[in-house]
This record gives structure tokens, C-alpha cells and sequence, in this order.
């Protein structure tokens, strides 16, 4: 797993694999990718009479590092003679399926491949259902899968879901499950979601009743396990503990089950262990999920209420914006209001996701589906936010939290002539990625660009990467900064800004000390999970970086479980690189925010020849000035060439020096020979550094190859 | 310094004299297009011979042990593809020969003798020109010296390389410095003022001193020309594996810079004047047959994985193209015996490529680009220009790198050791200008 590098986990071998598919059940419009995923599964049996029951799941999955996971569903039709549609189902054909054979077909596909290692979270609502004759079935189901050579062949087609796990949209569909007569509709539904951003989906489970909790029979317990339980846990839902990969040869569930009794005080008899590979026990999930999740109490008769989970933007139709529906139901031409903008909209659209988009005339309670209704802009699809009536205020729900960038660069075009065609790619990016912040942004070195917020690291250079891969596009990447706080002292600022706290997002905007009363950094709760072999080792790494352990147990014989506080800055460069390399793969992290903190930072400049790199501006703690400011020198020292002419590589607190190294002028740069049929090769090699020459950046007369900046970027500890 | 150094080379002058007429029946064809490079009625000839009779532990070059005597079949193959190549280019007359390697001197003098009747046959070559000879020092190459002049060869180099018996084992060579002095001397009593000798450094565990002082003893013995080539690592070598796993190391940049600095400095003190790179001679006695690379004329290549420029004139062509020859000799020689050639590879030059060449190449030379040199491949856009207008070039011409005067462009002494540092930029500025030029031709085309 030698990619998984910007994730904030670790597997210490790849991870199963578990699953094979058959071939033609993939979806050749999924997009695949290895991410946590935060599922909506919502189950609904539409009634014929009053009283109906239906059962709506929310998991969030995080599926990480293991998973070479892709979204992939299967239709599953048996026609059923003398039936008639349901009216809730509109076009949708008619099916039965024995609970059995779609439980079948779900372990065959690797249903639980889903859960590899992370946990899922389980919102439902049941309406039991009695006497209905239900018998017309849809199994539209969709997972998360490991299967090795579908990977290969759907990952290949984007690099960066293979490289970093990105965030990738997944399917929303509907299951039906069969349980002693009674038949639940399980609307499983996909939130973007991802390991660095969990908190994006935190208040929303508030409204769900319960979680699997997926943990590798193998690996045991991940940082991100844990995290993802508290958060079902403060959510205060039912909590289904599943061991997967029980097949695996090393699998140990014993253990696993003792380190969640330990850890999470679920008593190891609630433990589900299964093979999703195999098929074993899959079945008993459902069962249980049936039987312990309490039922929840939606109606039709209800206003219309429904939360907004998802939205994509479509060239054509503009947002067309997931929903699951607590309350009442929406028809084509209702015209609705959303809580968050207070605006209304028309309905011209709605449908169920089987995945595939179903136009529909109706949407009932329980139910889950698509809605287009004129919304331009994706930000008018608020993920989180409420939709109601016109007629019918509703209690909005709490929404969740609008998705707050923790870590922000500065981006501009490699040729200031790439700007537009780089405007219009980053516009492309972030239509579909509303977590993105843009501000434009200019440098007097840089020229016209943007400064970027990400919701962490990963999410940054997924970014970064999608926009040279997909976009072709050339760009600086400044260093990345977190958002720093300033309380100013000075009264012309506070009147200027109109406030006293101020949030500095751009080194070059930090206010000087003598007007600020008090500097503050963004502050998180890391934890980590590491064989105790690494123990020594991972502490003095993280008192490095200024981190404050709160917390320390063994989850097991040989297994710690740590709490550190860390400020931010000191983890969003390679500090889960450094973890996993020095843990041989072992440890897993996992993080949290966790406020502000005073902090007595400063900005140091780093100067080529006497000018300021712009983009290597940095806010550094003050204990850290010295090292940092000499180590910058020394990679970057090692990362530019040496050149027709000396060097000099300084770092600066205001106008005083603090480091400073030399890169020496070369005195020599010629082949020594060059004859008739050294032509064609030297030609080859000269052109090669002419392209690469076009893709340098120049400091005064200085070059400095893009990588320079990477490489410069990332911290090393000694 | 740059003046004495420049006033030498004007030994060429003769012939860069000789050259006009034919750069003058030339002009034609420049004129009717781009595309159409000058001199396209005469070339040099570079005949590849594959074998060696070991593998030196540097050496990545297209070099086989042979495992027959294929001598007989070899010259048959030799002579058909000379003959082929001939036709195709149309040339007239063959400026220069040079038999390259690979081991040449292991060829039988015979076979030398039969490639120069093949390009006497069907192309012109004057008795003046130059047939130079790759050697190697070992006692047989040198008895066989005096037949290889009978052949038709009238200038040998001799491969040297040091005169360290301890480094020439390192470097896997097959002869000792007893053998290199006895064939240098050998070489001079039957070519006097002919005889090239190389010399490397940069050698595993070479110092600034010991080199100096070993170059000194090879001038005292040496003629009028040596080559001078820095030690390269090339990947898949022994020696390459060598010094990465730190059996051998060899002296760092900074070192080799100083050696061949120094190199410089002491040939110019003997009267070797640098008109290349690598390249210096006394008395004017450069190497005929690499000026015409530097000055991007035609040659054609023959033998396995040869290289040549030439326009195919015999197939209506008037495109120079960039041209090689199938690398492993058995394949080649059933090319040959099927085809009557074993080109593999063709690729037009464009105009934009071949002025690329005339640049990188021409700049090596311590003459540089003449303006009217350019021109011939140029019409249109002269040096000034391409270049003149550029910062970078200005700030190369400030610090005293690059030379840019009514007489063209060139390297300084210092920029000369910087030439490759300085080519990605000009290449870029040619790139741009050519590029932009027929952005506007085919504009005012439309026109």
C-alpha cells in the first residue's frame, strides 16, 4: 500500500481483496474509490393502508486504505406474474426475491467488502408490515468492493481514486430484505464523505438510530474506527459491532471482539463475526439490524420534510440533489422551500436511485430519490440542509456542519497565459466538490490565482492531482497553512475588519505582533493506534511536534490506543507519513478538531539570492523558527540545482536572518563528446530539459523546479 | 585568450574555402523551401564495425563479441549498404570517411580497402580526403597499421584512453601503456601530423594531480591531435554497477570540472588549440570528418545501428532525415543480404529540427555559428532575430557565457564548460521564434 501515503490510516498489508465479482455486475457509470463514505440506508415498505412501517439506515462507511473499493450495484428482476405495480414504484418493474437468494447475491458481490475495516452507521426508521402483499421486490443494492482485478481495471481509469482514496459520489439505491414474512425496504444511500471530513456528517446521524461498526478481523481496530463509533455514539444510536474477513488466515476475531469490549464496552457476544467474501453470516446481519435497531415513526400524512444528503451538478438539468424524506411526500410541481437560503423552488423533477435515476410522479416518507428543481448553483443544494413545503413550515433539521477548511494554499497557473483555461478547470472541480473554498488571490511573483481551502491534506492534493490529470493543468502550489487566528490589539484594525478575532488564511496577510494581543492555532485531537513495539518511538515523534498526550490504553495485549493533542500545522504535512513508515505500516491515525489554542507564531520568509519566495512564506511557532527556517534551507538546498551562478538559500524573520546555506555554481555542464550518432540522443535530452526548463519557476534569475516546492514542503524529523 | 584560441582554428579555413562552392550550388535548393538543406550533394561516411574482442567496463556503445568470423560477410554487407545509401542520398562526392566502433582495427584491412572502392565506384572521393581510422593499441592493431594505410586510411585514433596500466585494467581495455605508446608511435611514423590520440578523465580514483601530470607525459609522446573525453557512468555497464554499489568511486563534478580545466589550459600552453568541446590539434590538424558534424552537414551511416542526415534524394525526397541503422550486427547483416539496407528507423527532420542541430551542434565549436554559416539553413531568421531580444540571452552575454557579434554566435572559454546549460534556453528561443514565424507565414497566407 505504498500509496495510501496521504491517508490517515494504515493498513499493515494490503488489504483482502476479499471479493470476486462477476463481471458483468458492474456499473460502468460508478465511480469507484477507497474513502469513507457515509451511507444513508433508509428502508421503507410503502402501506396500502395507514399504517405503514418502513426502515431507513444511514451507515457511514469508511472503507479506507483497504479498500480498493468501488461503488458497484446489482439489479436483481424476477417478474411475478399477476401483480400490479405499486404506485410508489411508479415504472419500476415488478420482482420478487426470496430474501435468501438476495442475500445470496449481496454476499457473492461483497456486500460487506463495504465495511473492510470501517464502520458504517446505521440510521433506520421500520415499518414493520404485515399483511401487505408486497410481493412485487427490488433489489437494488449498493456496495463497496474489493476485488482485485475490477480495481485494477476501473481504478486505472482514474489515478488519483487509486493513488489517495478519493471522495467519490456512490450510488443511491433501493434493497428489499424479507425477514419472517415481513418485507423491509432498505434504501441504501451514499453522502460524500471522507476520513479527513467526518465531522461533515456528525450532526446528521443524530437523526439515526443505529450503526454497524465494521472493524478487520485482521488489523483489528483503526484509528478511524474509533472515531467513527464516537461519533454514532454521541449520537446515541444502537451500535452493531461486525468482525469481517473472518476468512482471512491471520484473522484473529477473538481478539478483535475483546479489543471492542475494551474499547467501545460492547460485550463480545454482540459481535457479528463474518466473511463477506465468503458469505458467512451475512445473512445474520440484516437479521440483526432488523431486530435491534428500534423502528422509526415516519408518515406520510406528515408535511412534507426531507434532508438534503448529496447533490451533484449536471451541465444539462443544473442540481440535481439527493433526498430522503422524513415526512409526508413531494410530487412533481409542488413548490418547495429550503430552509438553509429560505428559497423556493419548483419541482420539475423527481425520482428514485435504483441507482440509475427513475422518474417518478411521487416521493413518499421513508423513501429515498433525486429532486431537480432549478437549482443553479450547487451551494443552493446545502448538503445537510432541509427541504419543506410552501405551505408547511417544518423544524428544519439540525444540518450539518457546513464543511470547514482546515488547511488552505495558495494555487496559480505555471504561465500566467493558463489562467482561464486553470479558472475554468477549477471551476469544474469545485461544481462538484462544494467543500472546496476559492478566493482569488494575486502575488506579485505569481500573478493571478486563487487561495484554496481544503477540508484536510488528503483532500488538497487529491485536488492538486485531479487538476494535472484530468485538466492537464501546470500549477505553484503554495505551502500549505492552516487557518490561523489573530486578536488584534490595535483599534484602526479591529475598525478596519470590524472585529477583534481575525482569521489569517494567507501568510502574507498576518498581522505584525505589535498590533495583535494574542495569536491563536487551530488545534486536533489525534488519535493513534499502534502495536506497542512503536510506542517509544511514535511518542517522541509527536513531542516534536508540539503535541500534548491526554491519553493512553491498551486495547489489548499489545496494542495502545493514544490521544494527542496536536496543533494542526503540525500534522497537515507528513505526519501520517512519518507514522506509518516509522510503525512499518502499523499505526493508524485518525483526527479531530479541536478549537484554537494561543500560540506565539510568526511569519518567516525564505529568500534565493536576497528575494522572498512567496510561496515558501510560512507561519511558524516561534520554538520552531530556527529549525524549520534551517531545515527549509538545507531540502531546499538539496532540491534546486546547482546553477551557472552561487546560490544563496535564507530564511528570515522580518529582516533578520536566522539560516542560511549555499548552493555552489557548477563550473561544468557538457557532454564530453558529441559525434554523428551521439546527435539524436543528445537532441532527446536537450529538448527534455527545454520542456522542463518552460516548467520552472524563476526566483529572480534563479530556477526552481516545481518539485523543489514539494519536496521543501514536507517536514522531516531528524 | 578566446583570440589565439579562435585565430588557430582558423586552420579550417581551408577547408570551410573548399566547402563554398558546393554551399554555393546548395543555395538552390534553400531557397526553394525550408525543409531543403544545403550541401545535399555531397556527405561524409561513417562505417559502424560492431565487433570488439572484449567489453571495456564504461562502454554502452553498439559493440558485439564476435562469435565467428564473419569477416568475408561483413565486407559483402558493408560494401552493399555504402552502395545503397550512396544511391539513395545521391551524393556526389564523399567529403570524409571514418571507420568507427566497436574495434574497427579488427576489420581486415581488405574490407577497409573494399568499402573506399565502393565509394569511389559510386560517388566521388578526392584523394585528400580524410580516412581516419579508429584504433585500438594492442600489439596486433598496431602490425596492422601499415596495410590499413595501404587500404586507403590517412588518419588514425588511436583509443588511448590512459596511460595508467592500473586504470586501463579498471576500465577492462585490452592493452597496456607500453602497447599505446608503441601504436601512437607506429601511428605517426606512417601518418605524421595524422594521428588523434584519445585521453579520459574522470577516471575511479583519478586526482586533479596525477591527471596533469599523466596528460603531460601523453602530450610529450602524443601528435597533433587529441581527443579529450570525460568518464560517463552509463547505466547497465559494469562500471556503472561498480560504483553504485561503492566498490569504485569516481571524482566528483567539481573535481572533473577542475580536471578539465586544467586539461584545457595545459593543451593550450603545448599549442593544442581547442576548436571543440573535446576535440584539440596542433598545426591546424582537426578532424575533417567531425567538423562536418558540428556543422551539420549530410552524412550517411552504415553498419549496424549507424546514424546518418541525409536527404533521400533517390526517392524524391527533399526532407533531410534523421536516419539509423538496425542495431544487432546478425539481424542487420540478414537486412542487408534481404533488403540491401538495414535502415530501421526514419524520421524527417523538420525545419525547426535540423535548425536545432545546426545550433546544439555548432555551438561546440569554439568558432561557434558563424552569421552566414546559419544562413544557409536560416534564410529568413537571421541570430539577432532569434536571440537578441531575449533577457536570458542578454544576462548569458552580461556574465560573459555567450558570445552574440557581427561575426555569430559562440561560447566564451568559461561558457564553453557551461554550453549544455545554456542550450535549453536557446533551444526555447529558437523554438518559439520558428513556431511564431509560421504562425505568421500561414496568417499571411490566409491573407
Amino acid at each position: 500500500m505504498g500509496e495510501a501515503r496521504t491517508q490517515f490510516f494504515t493498513t499493515p498489508a494490503t488489504a483482502g481483496n476479499s471479493s470476486s465479482l462477476s463481471p458483468g455486475s458492474i456499473s460502468e457509470t460508478a465511480d469507484y474509490g477507497l474513502y469513507l463514505a457515509p451511507f444513508f440506508l433508509n428502508t421503507h415498505l410503502p402501506s396500502a393502508h395507514g399504517s405503514s412501517s418502513c426502515l431507513s439506515i444511514i451507515m457511514s462507511i469508511r472503507s479506507p486504505h483497504s479498500c480498493r473499493a468501488f461503488i458497484r450495484h446489482i439489479v436483481c428482476r424476477t417478474r411475478t406474474n399477476g401483480l400490479s405495480p405499486i404506485p410508489n414504484f411508479g415504472s419500476i418493474a415488478q420482482f420478487t426475491i426470496p430474501a435468501i437468494s438476495g442475500l445470496s447475491i449481496l454476499t457473492k458481490c461483497g456486500l460487506l467488502c463495504i465495511f473492510v475495516s470501517g464502520s458504517m452507521l446505521v440510521h433506520y426508521h421500520i415499518h414493520t408490515h404485515g399483511s401487505h402483499k408486497y410481493s412485487s421486490h427490488c433489489l437494488v443494492f449498493t456496495g463497496a468492493i474489493a476485488t482485485t482485478d475490477k480495481n485494477k481495471q476501473v481504478l486505472d481509469k482514474l489515478q488519483v481514486e487509486r493513488e489517495r482514496g478519493i471522495t467519490v459520489k456512490a450510488q443511491t439505491a433501493s434493497l428489499f430484505y424479507k425477514y419472517q414474512g415481513q418485507t423491509y425496504l432498505l434504501n441504501l444511500i451514499d453522502t460524500p464523505g471522507h476520513v479527513d471530513f467526518s465531522y461533515e456528517v456528525s450532526r446528521s446521524i443524530s437523526a439515526c438510530q443505529g450503526v454497524l461498526l465494521i472493524v478487520d478481523a485482521n488489523q483489528g481496530i483503526q484509528a478511524q474506527t474509533v472515531a467513527n463509533f464516537y461519533l454514532a455514539f454521541e449520537a446515541q444510536l444502537t451500535i452493531i459491532p461486525v468482525i469481517n474477513k473472518i476468512d482471512l488466515k491471520n484473522a484473529d476475531p477473538e481478539r478483535v471482539e475483546k479489543q471492542i469490549e475494551k474499547v467501545f464496552d460492547i460485550p463480545t457476544e454482540e459481535c457479528i463475526r463474518i466473511s463477506a467474501k465468503l458469505g458467512t453470516n451475512v445473512e445474520q446481519v440484516l437479521q440483526e439490524v432488523v431486530k435491534r435497531l428500534p423502528p422509526p415513526t415516519f408518515k406520510k400524512e406528515d408535511p412534507f420534510k426531507a434532508l438534503v444528503f448529496d447533490s451533484n451538478f449536471d451541465h444539462y438539468r443544473g442540481v440535481v440533489a439527493n433526498i430522503a424524506l422524513f415526512g409526508g411526500y413531494l410530487s412533481k410541481g409542488d413548490r418547495i422551500i429550503s430552509a438553509y437560503l429560505g428559497k423556493s423552488y419548483e419541482v420539475n423533477e423527481l425520482g428514485l436511485l435504483r441507482p440509475d435515476e427513475h422518474p417518478t410522479d411521487r416521493l413518499y416518507a421513508g423513501q429515498v430519490g433525486y429532486v431537480i428543481a432549478g437549482m443553479k448553483e450547487v451551494k443552493e443544494a446545502q448538503i445537510g440542509d432541509t427541504l419543506y413545503h410552501q405551505k408547511h413550515l417544518v423544524e428544519a433539521f439540525p444540518g450539518f456542519k457546513p464543511a470547514k477548511a482546515m488547511v488552505f494554499a495558495g494555487m496559480y497557473p505555471m504561465d500566467q497565459s493558463d489562467y482561464s483555461a486553470l479558472r475554468s478547470a477549477v471551476e469544474k472541480l469545485t461544481l462538484n466538490d462544494s467543500s472546496v473554498t476559492v478566493q482569488r488571490d494575486s502575488s506579485l511573483a505569481l500573478g493571478a490565482g486563487w487561495r484554496l481551502g481544503f477540508l484536510g491534506l488528503l483532500h488538497m492534493e487529491v485536488f492538486n492531482q485531479r487538476l494535472e490529470q484530468e485538466y492537464n493543468a501546470s500549477v505553484i502550489v503554495t505551502a500549505p497553512t492552516v487557518p490561523y487566528k489573530a486578536i488584534l490589539s490595535s483599534a484602526k484594525l479591529i475598525k478596519e475588519h470590524g472585529k477583534e478575532e481575525i482569521t489569517i488564511v494567507n501568510p502574507a496577510q498576518f498581522p505584525d505582533r505589535s498590533v495583535v494581543k494574542e495569536y491563536l492555532e487551530p488545534m486536533v485531537m489525534g488519535t493513534i493506534i499502534t502495536p506497542d513495539d512503536y510506542i517509544g518511538k511514535i511518542m517522541s515523534i509527536c513531542l516534536n511536534r508540539r503535541a500534548v498526550q491526554k491519553n493512553m490504553v491498551y486495547i489489548d495485549d499489545h496494542r495502545v490506543m493514544m490521544k494527542y493533542l496536536f496543533p494542526l500545522n503540525e500534522i497537515v504535512v507528513d505526519f501520517y507519513d512519518l507514522l506509518k513508515s516509522m510503525s512499518s505500516g502499523y499505526a493508524s491515525f485518525d483526527y479531530e478538531d479541536a478549537g484554537y489554542q494561543a500560540a506565539h507564531v510568526i511569519k518567516m520568509d525564505i529568500l534565493l539570492n536576497g528575494k522572498p519566495v512567496e510561496e515558501l512564506t510560512t507561519i511558524v511557532h516561534k520554538d520552531r523558527a530556527y529549525s524549520a527556517g534551517k531545515a527549509m534551507c538545507e531540502r531546499l538546498q538539496d532540491a534546486i540545482p546547482r546553477q551557472m551562478f552561487e546560490i544563496a538559500v535564507q530564511a528570515a524573520i522580518g529582516s533578520k536572518v536566522i539560516a542560511r546555506e549555499t548552493i555552489k555554481a557548477y563550473k561544468k555542464n557538457v557532454l564530453a563528446k558529441c559525434y554523428g550518432g551521439d546527435i539524436t540522443r543528445k537532441m532527446k535530452l536537450l529538448k527534455k530539459q527545454a520542456e522542463g526548463k518552460k516548467k520552472m519557476r524563476y526566483v529572480g534569475t534563479v530556477q526552481v523546479p516545481k518539485d523543489a516546492f514539494i519536496n521543501v514542503l514536507k517536514r522531516k524529523d531528524k | 585568450m578566446l583570440r589565439t584560441c579562435l585565430t588557430a582554428v582558423r586552420g579550417p579555413a581551408v577547408c570551410v574555402g573548399r566547402c563554398f562552392s558546393s554551399e554555393v550550388s546548395g543555395a538552390d535548393s534553400t531557397l526553394a523551401g525550408f525543409s531543403s538543406p544545403p550541401f545535399s550533394t555531397e556527405a561524409s561516411l561513417y562505417v559502424h564495425w560492431p565487433y570488439c574482442l572484449k567489453r571495456c567496463s564504461y562502454c554502452n556503445f553498439n559493440k558485439y563479441i564476435p562469435r565467428s568470423d564473419n569477416q568475408d560477410v561483413m565486407l559483402e554487407c558493408l560494401q552493399r549498404e555504402t552502395e545503397t545509401l550512396l544511391k539513395l542520398s545521391q551524393v556526389s562526392r564523399i567529403t570524409s570517411v571514418f571507420f568507427g566502433g566497436g574495434t574497427p582495427s579488427l576489420a581486415r584491412p581488405s574490407t577497409i580497402a573494399a568499402v573506399l572502392q565502393t565509394v569511389t565506384r559510386h560517388a566521388g572521393l578526392s584523394e585528400e580526403a580524410e580516412v581516419t581510422l579508429e584504433v585500438n593499441p594492442t600489439p596486433v592493431g598496431s602490425s596492422k597499421l601499415e596495410d590499413f594505410l595501404h587500404a586507403g586510411v590517412n588518419r588514425f585514433s588511436i583509443g588511448v584512453q590512459s596511460l595508467r596500466d592500473d586504470d586501463l585494467k579498471v576500465l577492462g581495455r585490452d592493452h597496456n601503456s607500453q602497447h599505446a605508446l608503441q601504436t601512437v608511435a607506429e601511428a605517426r611514423r606512417l601518418c605524421p601530423g595524422r594521428v588523434s590520440v584519445d585521453v579520459m578523465f574522470g577516471r575511479p580514483g583519478q586526482s586533479v594531480a596525477s591527471w596533469e601530470l599523466e596528460l603531460d607525459e601523453l602530450l610529450s609522446v602524443c601528435d597533433d591531435h587529441v581527443s579529450l573525453y570525460q568518464l560517463t557512468l552509463e547505466r547497465g555497464t559494469q562500471l556503472f554497477r561498480q560504483v553504485q554499489k561503492g566498490q569504485l568511486s569516481v571524482p566528483s563534478d567539481d573535481i572533473t570540472a577542475v580536471m578539465y580545466d586544467s586539461a584545457r589550459r595545459i593543451l593550450q600552453k603545448r599549442g593544442y588549440l581547442q576548436y571543440e568541446v573535446s576535440n584539440f590539434a596542433r598545426n591546424g590538424a582537426i578532424s575533417q570528418h567531425n567538423m562536418s558534424y558540428w556543422k551539420a552537414s549530410q552524412y550517411l551511416g552504415v553498419g549496424p545501428g549507424a546514424h546518418g542526415r541525409f536527404v533521400p534524394r533517390g526517392e524524391g525526397y527533399v526532407c533531410r532525415e534523421a536516419r539509423t541503422q538496425t542495431l544487432e550486427p546478425d539481424v542487420w547483416l540478414r537486412e542487408v543480404q534481404q533488403r540491401s539496407h538495414g535502415t530501421r528507423r526514419r524520421i524527417p527532420l523538420t525545419h525547426l529540427g535540423l535548425l536545432e542541430e545546426v545550433l546544439v551542434m555548432g555551438l561546440r565549436l569554439t568558432d561557434g555559428i558563424t552569421h552566414q554559416h546559419w544562413q544557409l539553413f536560416s534564410p529568413r531568421a537571421d541570430l539577432y532575430q532569434i536571440l537578441s531580444s531575449s533577457s536570458e540571452v542578454q544576462d548569458l552575454q552580461q556574465t560573459g557565457l555567450l558570445i552574440l557579434d557581427d561575426r555569430g554566435l559562440r561560447c566564451s572559454w568559461q561558457g564553453l564548460a557551461l554550453l549544455d546549460s545554456m542550450l535549453p534556453t536557446l533551444l526555447l528561443l529558437l523554438e518559439a521564434y520558428i513556431t511564431q514565424g509560421l504562425d505568421n507565414n500561414s496568417g499571411s497566407l490566409q491573407l
